[in-house]
């Protein structure tokens, strides 16, 4: 700038349809946080499998919101989405490799 | 806010250089993948905890008559049970329920905070800044309550890193561990949320032209939650 002066800014009105949206995200991540509660608390640990595979669901529904709306990649251009989901590759195959070897390490022991 | 399509001159792919492929500007693109290294990170702690708990014994009784001991791995619900204020109530995961809550609402005032910035609305920035920081400020200190509650221990004789009241002694390792390193990422976020709403209340953003700051500390901020649902599942849940 040529000469000091107060920076003179022009402020946007709000856009109501997307911060509705940014409540409704946050609504429906409450609702399934409301009903992992439900599931903890109604069905019995004797169906364990079924208990934990409606969890693993549920959070990966509640990681879909949080990275796509809240982290905005959903609308970010492919290169990058696909940058960061790809490698996720790695996690499913150390934890495949470690729960599998988990459970051999559990029928070899002992105590 | 840099565009999401990327044009280029003719005869020129977008990776001859001159143009951000990504959309994205540098800062940005560096903060994803900090947050995929971190992701990395958080992801070995915790598929560690599944090595180390498929490992052990599962209890097999009934719930009813679960008690704590080394022989298995306990059932969370009967550790975390606590409420502050209500002492010798039982009330299983209401506490870290309570935690989830603080946490997602503060995800909420953050991304709201980030929409403000992209209308370069200043008294809104500041208004978001401030309940993301108070959020944070509240997860911190559930934590801290939660965390002196574990190692005091109801009745027994508590759980540090030589002994454990509540089943193997791996078991509190990996606790202090992994919602430790969770802990101290909240911290550092709520300090760097706090630099953010001090340079926005300066005017440093408004000065600069943009708010990209605020979008950088929140994609921070939201990675801290999406952590937080994965350990909250996995160590409270299952």
């Amino acid at each position: 700038m040529a000469h000091s002066q107060e920076t003179v800014v022009t402020v946007i009105p709000p856009d109501k349809a997307k911060i509705k949206k940014l409540w409704m995200t946050a609504l429906i991540m409450l609702v399934v946080t409301i009903l992992e509660f439900i599931v903890a608390f109604t069905i019995p640990h004797e169906y364990k499998d079924l208990r934990v595979w409606i969890f693993i669901t549920m959070t990966i529904v509640k990681a879909g919101y949080i990275v796509g709306e809240f982290m905005h990649l959903r609308y970010e251009v492919k290169v990058l989405f696909w940058s960061i989901l790809i490698p996720m590759i790695f996690v499913i195959w150390m934890l495949v490799a470690f729960i599998y070897e988990g459970l051999a390490i559990s029928s070899v022991r002992l105590f | 806010m840099a565009s999401t399509t990327v044009a280029t001159a003719p005869g020129r792919s977008a990776w001859d250089g001159g143009v951000s492929p990504m959309g994205v500007s540098y800062g940005k693109l560096m903060m994803w993948f900090f947050l995929l290294s971190d992701a990395f990170t958080f992801s070995a702690l915790l598929i560690t905890y599944g090595l180390v708990r498929s490992a052990h014994k599962a209890y097999s009784g009934a719930v009813e008559a679960f008690t704590f001991s080394p022989e298995y791995w306990p059932i969370p619900e009967k550790v975390y049970e606590a409420i502050p204020f209500f002492h010798g109530l039982q009330a299983p995961l209401v506490f870290v329920g309570l935690m989830t809550f603080i946490l997602i609402m503060s995800s909420v005032t953050m991304v709201l905070a980030v929409e403000a910035g992209h209308r370069m609305d200043r008294v809104a920035v500041e208004k978001w800044m401030l309940w993301t920081i108070l959020g944070g400020i509240a997860f911190l200190s559930c934590q801290a309550w939660e965390w002196s509650h574990f190692i005091h221990g109801s009745g027994g004789i508590g759980a540090n890193l030589h002994a454990n009241e509540y089943g193997p002694q791996s078991f509190a390792g990996f606790f202090f561990f992994i919602t430790g390193f969770h802990g101290f990422h909240v911290f550092s976020g709520v300090c760097l949320n706090f630099l953010i709403y001090y340079n926005t209340v300066m005017g440093v953003y408004d000065r600069r032209g943009h708010y990209e700051m605020v979008e950088k500390v929140g994609l921070y901020w939201h990675f801290v939650d999406l952590v937080w649902v994965f350990v909250f599942t996995f160590f409270y849940l299952v």
